[in-house]
Parts: C-alpha cells; sequence; structure tokens
C-alpha cells in the first residue's frame, strides 16, 4: 500500500474516534498487515496526525509481538510453544520448519518470504501442537506435515 | 445442562442472526427492556454467578458497584484477549455463537446505564473478528444495537477493538490501557475498574463465558441458576480440556463435576499414565492423582492447594521430565511479562537462570530454597497477577516431584533424557 493511501485509511480511523490517541492500535494494525511491518516514515506520521511523541509510538510498537520494525516475510509462521502444545511436541514443529527454510527463530528467509515466529498460546490447544501461518491455521502436527505446509507455501509465487 | 453452549450443540447451528433467533435468540433483551435494571441486578445478585474469566469475582456486585457509581458515561467492556495458555473456551463462543455474546452486553449496557460497549479481542482471532464484526453489524440492521433498540427509549453501541499480541493484556487493568491506545501495562488499583475503568469512568469489565451466561439467567431466574452445581460457586463451567488426555477439548459441565470424571468420561482418559495436572493453566498448582476426587469448582480446587483460573485443565503424562516442564513454564512468563516493576520482571529472569542450570547439570541444591524464597516474594510484592502467580507451577513442580530436582542436581542426570544437560533449553 502507498503511502498515500495508508494516510486515507489512517484519516477514516480518525474520524471514528473523539480522542485521537486511541486510535494508535487500530492505525498500527493496517500498516503492519499491508506493510510488513512499520517504517520509521509512518511511525513519524502517526505521532504527528495522533498527537504523540514519536517515541511514546515506538514505545507502543516494541511492546506488542504482532507489531515490528524490521520487515517480515509475506508468510509469518506462527509456532506455539506453550506447555499445552510444548507436551504435544511443538519442539520438534519449531526444528522442523527451521529446518525445512534454513533459517532461526524470529528470523526471516533472504527472499522475505517467510518468517519464524515461536508464538504463546494461539488458543488452538485442543489441536495440539498447533501453527499459524499468517490467518489460516494447522493443528495436530507431526513435524513431517509442518514441513509439508511450508512446502506448499513455497510454490505460491 | 447446557447454559453457555445450549445452541452451539444443536446440529446444523450457524453463527448468524436467523439461526439465533429461531433458537429464541434476543428474548432476553425483550424482557429485560420490559423491566427494571434493579430487577435484572437483583436476579444476577440471586444466581450467585461469579465471574469465568480468572477471579470468580461475583458478577452481581460488580454490575452493582458500576451502576451506582455517579460518574457519566459508563462503560461495558467484554475481555476476549483469551492469553492463558490451555484456555480456547472463548474462541469457541465468538466462533459460534456470536450474538449471544451481544444480547449479553447490550442487557449489561441497559442495567448499568451504558450506552457503549466494546469487545477487546486478542490479535491473534483472525476469524473470530470477521464473524463479530458481521455478527454486530446484523444486530444493527435488526434494530438490536444503535438508536432506541426494540423501540425503547434506551441505545447501545457496540465497537470491536483487536489487541496485539500480548498476554499481560488480559488482566483487566492493562486491558483498559490498551483499549486506550497504550501499552497494555497493569494500573495500580484500588481503585477498580467498576469506579475508574475505560477512560476513567465506571466499567464493567467481564470475560466473555462470564456475560454468555446472563441471557439464561434473565430468562429462567436466578434461583434456577444457583441451584445448578457447586453451591458456593453455581451453574456450569466449560472446562478446556488439553495436554496428554485422548479427547482434547471445550466440555461444558456442571461445577460439582470431578477432575477424575472430567478426564476419563469426557476426555476418554489420558494418554499414557497420568502424571499430573494442571486445572488452571500455567498460574496454578500442579495436583496428582491423590487429587482426582477434587469437585472443579473454584472452594474446592483451591481446599486442594491449586486455583482453577479459567479451568486450562492440561493433563500431563509420565513421559514428560518435571525439570524441563518447569522451565517452560517459566518461559512463557519471561516472554510476557510486562516489566514494570522489579519482582516479576527480575525474579522471573532469576528463575529461568536457576532451571537452566539444573537442565544443564549445573544447579546447586540451595537453588532449589532461592526459588521457592523468590516465588514467595513474588507472590507478595508483584503488582499484578501475572508476577504473583508466574512460579506456582515451577514451586509446586519442586514441591511434588522434588527427587526429579535433586536427580538433575546431584546426578547430573536427566532420566527421561529430555533435559539436554550441557546444551541451552
Ligand atoms: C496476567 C493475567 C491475564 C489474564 N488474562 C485474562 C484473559 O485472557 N481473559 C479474561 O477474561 N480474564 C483474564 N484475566 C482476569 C482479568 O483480570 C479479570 O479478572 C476478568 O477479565 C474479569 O472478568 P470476570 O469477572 O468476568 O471473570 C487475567 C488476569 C491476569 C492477572
Ligand atoms: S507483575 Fe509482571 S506483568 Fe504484572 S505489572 Fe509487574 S512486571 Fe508487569
Ligand atoms: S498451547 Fe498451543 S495453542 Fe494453546
Amino acid at each position: 500500500m502507498s503511502l498515500e493511501k495508508y494516510k486515507q485509511e489512517v484519516k477514516k480511523i480518525l474520524s471514528e474516534y473523539s480522542i485521537k490517541e486511541r486510535a494508535l492500535l487500530p492505525c498500527l494494525h493496517i500498516a503492519q498487515e499491508k506493510c510488513g511491518y512499520l517504517t520509521e516514515e509512518i511511525i513519524s506520521f502517526l505521532a504527528q496526525e495522533l498527537g504523540l511523541p514519536k517515541v511514546e509510538v515506538y514505545s507502543v510498537v516494541t511492546f506488542y509481538s504482532m507489531f515490528s520494525l524490521e520487515k517480515q516475510g509475506e508468510y509469518v509462521i506462527r509456532i506455539c510453544v506453550s506447555l499445552p502444545c510444548y507436551l504435544k511436541g511443538s519442539g520438534k514443529i519449531l526444528e522442523a520448519v527451521k529446518e525445512e527454510l534454513n533459517i532461526e527463530a524470529y528470523q526471516t528467509t533472504a527472499d522475505k518470504k517467510f518468517t519464524i515466529e515461536p508464538v504463546s498460546c494461539l488458543g488452538l490447544c485442543d489441536k495440539a501442537p498447533a501453527i499459524m501461518v499468517n490467518r489460516d491455521i494447522y493443528g495436530g502436527l507431526t513435524p513431517q506435515q509442518a514441513k509439508n505446509i511450508i512446502k506448499e507455501y513455497k510454490k505460491i509465487k | 445442562m447446557k447454559i453457555v453452549l445450549k445452541n452451539i450443540r444443536k446440529e446444523g447451528y450457524l453463527p448468524g442472526i436467523n439461526s439465533y433467533m429461531t433458537q429464541g435468540g434476543y428474548e432476553a433483551l425483550k424482557r429485560a427492556l420490559k423491566t427494571t435494571p434493579e430487577e435484572i441486578l437483583s436476579e444476577i445478585k440471586k444466581s450467585k454467578l461469579v465471574g469465568r474469566g480468572g477471579a470468580a469475582f461475583p458478577t452481581g456486585l460488580k454490575w452493582e458497584f458500576t451502576r451506582k457509581s455517579r460518574e457519566l458515561p459508563k462503560y461495558v467492556v467484554c475481555n476476549a484477549d483469551e492469553g492463558e495458555p490451555g484456555t480456547f473456551k472463548d474462541r469457541f463462543i465468538l466462533e459460534k455463537d456470536p450474538h449471544l455474546l451481544i444480547e449479553a452486553m447490550i442487557i449489561c449496557g441497559f442495567t448499568i446505564g451504558a450506552k457503549d460497549g466494546f469487545i477487546y479481542i486478542r490479535g491473534e482471532y483472525f476469524k473470530a473478528y470477521d464473524i463479530l464484526q458481521k455478527a454486530i453489524d446484523e444486530a444493527g440492521t435488526n434494530n438490536l444495537l444503535g438508536r432506541n433498540i426494540l423501540g425503547s427509549d434506551f441505545s447501545f453501541e457496540i465497537h470491536l477493538y483487536r489487541g496485539a499480541g500480548a498476554y499481560v493484556c488480559g488482566e483487566e487493568t492493562a486491558l483498559l490501557d490498551s483499549l486506550e491506545g497504550k501499552k497494555g501495562q497493569s494500573r495500580v488499583k484500588p481503585p477498580f475498574p467498576t469506579f475508574a475503568g475505560f477512560n476513567n469512568k465506571p466499567t464493567v469489565l467481564n470475560n466473555v463465558e462470564t456475560f454468555v451466561n446472563i441471557p439464561e439467567i434473565v430468562l429462567k431466574g436466578g434461583e434456577w441458576f444457583s441451584q445448578i452445581g457447586s453451591p458456593s460457586s453455581p451453574g456450569t463451567k466449560l472446562y478446556c480440556l488439553s495436554g496428554d488426555v485422548k479427547a482434547a477439548g471445550v466440555y461444558e459441565l456442571p461445577t460439582d463435576i470431578s477432575l477424575q470424571d472430567l478426564i476419563e468420561k469426557h476426555g476418554n482418559g489420558v494418554c499414557g499414565r497420568l502424571k499430573a495436572v494442571l486445572p488452571g493453566g500455567v498460574s496454578s498448582n500442579l495436583l496428582t492423582s491423590s487429587d482426582l476426587n477434587v469437585k472443579m469448582d473454584y472452594s474446592s480446587i483451591q481446599q486442594a492447594g491449586s486455583m482453577l483460573g479459567s479451568a486450562a485443565v492440561i493433563v500431563i503424562n509420565d513421559t514428560h521430565c518435571m525439570v524441563n516442564l518447569a522451565g517452560r513454564c517459566i518461559e512463557f512468563f519471561d516472554y510476557e511479562s510486562c516489566g514494570k516493576c522489579t519482582p516479576c520482571r527480575e525474579g522471573i529472569k532469576r528463575a529461568r537462570e536457576i532451571l537452566t542450570n539444573i537442565a544443564q547439570g549445573k544447579g546447586e541444591l540451595s537453588d532449589l530454597a532461592l526459588l521457592k524464597e523468590l516465588q514467595e516474594v513474588m507472590f507478595d510484592t508483584s503488582r499484578c497477577g501475572l508476577g504473583q502467580s508466574a512460579l506456582n507451577a515451577v514451586s509446586s513442580c519442586l514441591e511434588k516431584f522434588y527427587g526429579e530436582f535433586k536427580e538433575h542436581i546431584l546426578k547430573k542426570k536427566c532420566k527421561l533424557g529430555i533435559c539436554s544437560m550441557g546444551k541451552d533449553f
């Protein structure tokens, strides 16, 4: 999304808020989803538009795990590592995905296609071990199945 | 006995408004609008419903405090941040019966005198968000939300608000800060949200499951509800069974069900041999096979030395090493601590160090006493529930499986071969 278009979206969101600061999270969500990260430009723009110090916007961005300052892959692979998934072998799932993509946790592949994010419980514990690829949910996985899922995403151009 | 899953468990039930209406949806709201807020309050108090989000505070009292607060405007907030590992009941309701929650929140608004309600939903619940938004729009089109609901002089709106990945935002005051567009860090209580909540105005903040009990209480009366399950915390509860159990899932059962029946009858039994159970997720103390007769209500679980919390019942079999498991529990809290207060921020780091050392064969017996002391200090001095309960599971691992820790320390051995005894966790 172009910055111009983003600015229009922000204006639309702000029109629903009487106190502008309250709109920070919704504005950040859109940018994160559309651009894959929060650029210096976006942060400066939001600080100005919402009347917040830039450092405040930065501190909010870094507080929440769904926001990032570095460009994330087109597909964010969230691998749950909380206890119920751990009991069902999430450690091996994480290893399998790392191996398939040849990167470590929290890293992004060189082609900017995949990011691996170990995360806390996703509320899918009845399907443990569970992962999410962007919005899609996969549960009850074996390490091989996890690799196969990644292979399918690799095929998408 | 189904109260909150009464619709969902019907075959072919869909989350849309037509399905909901066919099952008698919004009848409770119609009834409520014909009575007075005082009458509704009285029924909810009679029902003895307590909050299902973890703290088990009486819902009737919470609504009454907010109603009596003088400040205006007032707000209704639904906690749909569901982040406690092992909890997946709220997602189930949000995705499958969103109108039940909407109806309950409207009734709450009418009762306490609020015009606006917010649903704070976990950022990762993409699907539930879309379903809820659609349901809110449907309710608006049918004059169930908006101005002069069903021809009455009561008006109410519901706004959806997404979290962004922070477990601590499930804590009510952290949630309110997050809802105000800030970092989600807990506030000092008092004042409680009932007096100073969203925008520092009186706010009812309830868990999804708590809310969805309300329509049935309005229709059938508080007396009826209070007769179900355990007298001390009546009604049904959504138990989330996970871990080493054959049929993991959400089960709605009266609160006097025993842990044994929950696991054996409903969960089809343990996979392998039972070693321990966390009845209230990673913030609770472990129970073992000698505790299986305990009833799954708040006070019985407390008497057994643990807590029910949000009822994330995590079953652990004997293939797991408790030292390693304790390390995994603390890892979660280390990642999620908001860092606002020292005991939690630093205490968790030290506990993690100690557990890592033990798992690497570098531990000492005196470390175990240190862990216990850390738990006590953090329990007494942390600012919010996260830090206060972060070492519960760890210290109960220690207490109940002392031998395993000793073996790791003295013999430098992990019998199950799970701890690396050399490499990092
Ligand atoms: C660290 C922490 C996390 C919490 N997470 C949640 C949560 O995800 N959902 C929830 O409803 N309550 C959660 N709570 C409990 C809330 O603070 C609050 O007690 C509850 O939402 C009140 O609603 P209730 O009375 O309906 O239970 C959490 C508490 C703490 C200390
Ligand atoms: S106890 Fe932990 S999570 Fe709670 S306020 Fe203190 S640092 Fe933050
Ligand atoms: S523990 Fe993995 S989804 Fe809940």
